[in-house]
């Protein structure tokens, strides 16, 4: 039951939700409403637990580990007809800063929500980012910084995507980035965190 | 134990503005509500005002010390702003903070370099954040090394070992608190310092996990903090921890604050 595979991400449950995606696939079970109404509607509610103040880090942490899990038994499956692909994010952040930790989380709930993400790491330079964009086809760069000194190189990277035309959506993150600072820049959107993050991206491409 | 408060924040909602108006007397009241609460050194940024980070540093520091006869410790990654800073500042300073990062070990080190300035190292190097003790003490020993060779004495020298959230990763708050242990054993006569509102990142009750988390550290030799100096909570745990950890002679510093009705809240 997909009921069930829903649950067993809720309830952060990784093996359950492994043998649940298996049985359900041996039973014939369409592989992309086991995706898109069981691990992916599964994590949207994670979100809205964690946006809600009921989940907190390491709850989101785990289930996003069940549910990728459950992904990886389901990828081959997937791979024959719908990929199952919401569009592709590259992520990293920008030059001179080595935090990573919120970058990470929103990373994670991108994934969760079934976007392929390219994870860049940190320190991570206008040109890294663009040739990353480039050779996977990117839909969405996304920024984040953790330093007031670091905030402009995403301020730079926007401008460049705008002169050269390129067609790739820009979103920023961080805690010393506000919305207002995401609008100053040019940014096509802002994630609050991690559940934010992914609200926008699907906004941005369901645009 | 030093203690620096941490609470004159340009990125702190409250503050931001009030630098911004150069609202003197508000700034004034947290610099003495701070130092009547015990900070030793009163933290001043301005980090969020790019480009005018100097100017507004120099004005906090005039202001801060106008009111309260102590140290500023001051916070800002340009070397330029924190001399502005410095130009006004009476007494010792404190530095916050140099790093391994290479940009900012070359533009900071000159600074510091045969001066009496207290200064913060943070472990935190070009690789990327220190995840281990082993990591952590590794980039101490070169930062040390560096500072000492260019005449800074190890006894001003507060490395911060770099806390980072035990949500995200179960074993930081353990790695950190092993660094702790090696850095103040291995450096006889160097100091620790660090912020502690990382440690609860992505949890609920954070004041609580952060006053435990400071006792603990204590426990292993830390020696300094950057805090919210009126957090009574915190205080009086950080009192009765020096004094359990052996660090109060005839547990007078306990009796004294004691008396004072520091453990009545």
């Amino acid at each position: 039951m997909i009921k069930d595979i829903y649950d067993a991400v809720i309830e952060m449950e990784q093996e359950r939700v492994e043998s649940l995606v298996k049985e359900e696939i041996a039973a014939g079970g369409d592989v992309s409403k086991i995706l898109n109404e069981g691990l992916i509607a599964a994590m949207d509610e994670v979100g809205r637990l964690f946006a809600e103040g009921e989940f907190f880090v390491p709850e989101m942490l785990q289930a996003a580990h069940a549910m990728k899990a459950g992904l990886d038994v389901l990828k081959p499956h997937l791979a024959k007809g719908d990929s199952g692909n919401k569009g592709t994010i590259v992520i990293g952040t920008v030059k001179g800063d080595l935090h990573d930790i919120g970058k990470n989380l929103v990373a994670m709930m991108l994934e969760g929500a079934g976007f392929q993400v390219i994870d860049l790491g940190v320190d991570v330079d206008a040109d890294k980012f663009l040739a990353a964009a480039a050779e996977k086809q990117a839909d969405i760069i996304c920024m984040s910084a953790l330093l007031t000194t670091t905030m402009p190189g995403m301020e730079a990277l926007i401008k460049t995507v705008r002169e050269q035309g390129l067609s790739y959506k820009t979103m920023v993150g961080g805690a010393p980035v506000t919305p207002a600072y995401a609008r100053k820049i040019g940014a096509d959107g802002y994630g609050e965190d991690a559940p934010g993050a992914v609200e926008t991206a699907r906004g941005l491409l369901s645009a | 134990m030093v203690i620096v408060g941490e609470l004159i924040n340009a990125s702190r909602k409250v503050i931001g503005p009030v630098i911004e108006a150069q609202d003197a007397e508000a700034i004034k009241k947290v610099a003495l509500d701070e130092h009547e609460a015990g900070a030793d050194y009163i933290d001043v940024n301005a980090g969020i005002f790019v480009g005018k980070e100097g100017d507004y540093l120099e004005w906090l520091v005039k202001t801060v010390q106008s009111a309260v006869d102590g140290p500023c410790c001051i916070d800002s990654p340009d070397p330029k702003a924190i001399e502005k800073a410095l130009a006004v500042h009476k007494g010792v300073a404190m530095i916050n903070s140099i790093s391994l990062e290479n940009a900012r070990y070359e533009a900071l080190l000159p600074l510091v370099a045969g001066t009496d300035l207290k200064i913060v190292a943070l472990c935190m190097s070009d690789e990327g954040m220190p995840q281990t003790a082993e990591a952590r003490v590794k980039i101490a020993d070169k930062l040390i090394e560096g500072l000492t060779r260019k005449n800074v004495p190890l006894e001003n020298i507060y490395v911060d070992p770099l806390v980072q959230p035990v949500s995200t990763d179960g074993r930081f708050g353990s790695e950190f608190l092993d660094a702790i242990q090696l850095i103040m054993t291995r450096f006889q006569g160097v100091h620790t310092m660090c912020g502690l509102s990382n440690i609860s990142f992505g949890l609920p009750g954070r004041k609580y996990l952060n006053t435990v988390f400071a006792t603990m550290a204590i426990s292993r030799g830390l020696d300094g903090l950057i805090i919210d100096p009126l957090d009574r909570n915190m205080m009086a745990g950080l009192i009765a921890a020096e004094t359990l950890a052996g660090r109060d002679d005839y547990c007078m510093r306990y009796l004294k604050a004691y008396r004072a009705n520091k453990f009545v809240f």
